[in-house]
């Protein structure tokens, strides 16, 4: 029964001063709660990236001394050939990855957004791969682009044996067959983005459009897409994130190669990075990857404010 | 109308999908496969056929050549980061989305922009903090900085989780006399344990998965986990590749497990996952 009266001068001013007397020592957990975590990450993680910007202007071998070099790092990848391809490929593989990744989960994430027999099934099987590492994903892949693997088997099967390549192998190829698995993997992970921005669509404006005799693509067009817009923009962060740091796949079944056919951005920087012990350059690659990432997104973002103003 | 219809279109979307079903599933059924088969049976009639007949004995040799120690790797990495992530990212959610403290957003968001920076901007630079430390080529130094650069994604998702906690419900603790550290652990940490499930998957997936960092820190082929050992077998077993796709089937395992034991929380994650 004395609890009443406790409990009521705790609500009045005795619970302040308790408070004060308690308080330095709450604030100070408080403070390691916090601060610790904080100083952890910003320890690995910025402290590093302001480490890479100014390595990123020195020449350094990782043994003597760095030497600051200015911009030189930045001048020379205008001379270098590889420099070149992989950027070109970073972008090739930007558009393709990212572009085929987006339209084939959003087109699964319509076809099984609708209350179905079986649809369950069908969605665990296009998003199984996602639980996969790259790794595994890669030597999965790597059987069927075998040069007696399941890919030239087909064609013989079908009479078009002179189609048959070494399709990790050959220059021409090798980029485009890294996409598949890459895909193959991303693909189910976008459908489940898309499966939830579907979620949110009215489907009340659906029967709407309906009645006014809008077409299936007049609907997709003008009532699904405007109201997919929010995960939209989160789908295209992440896509074009994921797109210019893959590595993995590439590393696994090519590394960059035949002739740094299939080198990109990330691949190179780790070659002459960590490998070819040429840490300035290396670092100077790394930047570029950062800014490209970030200029990718401010450009859709302002691209879509700009969109939603005149909309 | 829509009876007529809707008769029709099962039909053709069944047909559609389970095609497209088939194919997605083909890549796995060849490892499978492939990982049942016998060496000589593989070099007689090559990939793409049926096999004479089944044996695990891929398996054994796959496990025997190292991949048991890997996979043990991997755990005494994995298991770690996820815990101590788990730990950590809770603390600093709690104490930024529960109380006034200065610059909280601030810390917030850099925070994520942290966990959102490209690996790639990082590699050099930790590399030679861990060297420094004493921590390069070790499983230690591997809990540590994976811990370290993922932490951000994890607090940002948890802070938007528990500022949806009721007010009332800590208010009342702290008047009942609960300290801050109380309150943490018997009324937030219980009340987002859904989050903490599927951001625990996601994180586990997430470090079993790792090559870059991996290759990175690590030297020792005693110490490497999975991911990266998996794809050093291939040098050793050029063309055994019955033994290749068994120790590839064995390395996805851990992953699948988690994934159906947390199916639910899984994809939940990857949604929060997304909002980063």
């Amino acid at each position: 029964m004395a609890a009443l009266p406790k409990a009521v001068s705790r609500g009045g001013p005795g619970a302040l001063s308790v408070g004060v007397r308690r308080g330095s020592r709450e604030t100070l957990v408080l403070l390691a709660f916090v601060l610790i975590p904080f100083a952890l990450e910003m320890f690995w993680t910025f402290w590093p990236a302001l480490n890479s910007v100014y390595i990123s202007l020195t020449q350094w071998d990782g043994i003597a001394p760095p030497v600051f070099v200015g911009l030189d790092n930045y001048a020379r990848m205008w001379s270098d050939e590889t420099f070149r391809t992989a950027l070109r490929n970073t972008v090739i593989w930007l558009v393709l990855f990212g572009g085929l990744s987006v339209l084939g989960g959003l087109g699964l994430a319509l076809l099984l957004d609708k209350p179905r027999k079986g649809i369950g099934i069908y969605r665990a099987i296009f998003f199984l791969p996602v639980v996969f590492s790259m790794v595994v994903t890669a030597l999965v892949w790597r059987m069927i682009f075998q040069p007696d693997g399941v890919v030239n088997s087909i064609l013989a099967a079908v009479g078009l044996e002179d189609q048959a390549r070494i399709w990790l192998g050959e220059p021409e190829t090798a980029l485009y067959a890294l996409i598949v698995p890459a895909l193959w993997r991303q693909v189910g992970y976008i459908m489940v983005l898309f499966l939830a921005g579907l979620k949110t669509v009215d489907p009340l404006l659906h029967e709407a459009a309906k009645m006014d005799g809008a077409s299936a693509f007049e609907r997709f067009r003008h009532v699904t897409l405007p109201q997919l817009r929010p995960i939209t923009t989160v789908v295209l962060a992440v896509t074009v994130i994921d797109a210019l740091r893959s590595f993995d796949i590439v590393w696994a079944l090519t590394k960059g190669g035949p002739y740094h056919s299939s080198e990109l951005l990330s691949t190179y920087q780790f070659s002459t990075g960590l490998l070819g012990s040429q840490l300035g350059y290396g670092s100077a690659l790394a930047v570029v990857i950062f800014l490209l990432t970030v200029g990718t997104i401010v450009v859709y973002l302002v691209r879509s404010l700009r969109e939603e103003e005149a909309a | 109308m829509t009876a007529r219809k809707s008769r029709v279109r099962p039909w053709f979307f069944h047909g559609g999908m389970s095609v497209l079903a088939f194919l997605w599933l083909v890549p796995l059924a060849l490892v499978v496969v492939t990982s049942l088969r016998t060496f000589d049976d593989l070099a007689d009639a090559g990939l793409a056929s049926v096999p004479k007949g089944l044996t695990i004995d891929p398996y054994r040799q796959a496990l025997d050549s190292g991949e048991w120690q890997s996979i043990v790797n991997s755990l005494i990495i994995t298991v770690p980061v996820v815990v101590v992530t788990l730990v950590l990212a809770s603390m600093a959610a709690y104490g930024l989305a529960r109380h006034r403290i200065p610059f909280r957003k601030t810390m917030l968001l850099l925070m994520l922009a942290g966990n959102l920076l490209p690996a790639q901007l990082l590699l050099i630079p930790v590399l030679k903090l861990t060297e420094q430390f004493g921590i390069f080529d070790s499983r230690i130094g591997m809990i540590v900085v994976l811990t370290a650069v993922g932490l951000g994604f994890y607090v940002f998702v948890l802070h938007g989780f528990m500022r949806g906690i009721p007010d009332e419900i800590t208010h009342a603790a702290k008047i009942d006399g609960a300290t801050t550290f109380g309150v943490y652990l018997r009324i937030v940490l219980p009340l987002t344990k859904p989050a903490m499930a599927a951001l625990g998957s996601l994180a586990f997936t997430w470090t079993f998965n790792d090559l870059l960092w991996a290759i990175t820190l690590l030297r020792d082929e005693q110490k490497l986990p999975v991911t990266p050992a998996i794809l050093g077998m291939q040098g050793e077993f050029v063309s055994s590749w019955n033994v290749i796709a068994a120790a590839t089937v064995i390395a996805a395992i851990p992953t699948v497990i988690v994934f159906l034991r947390f199916q639910r929380y899984f994809i939940s994650g990857l949604l929060i996952g997304s909002a980063k």
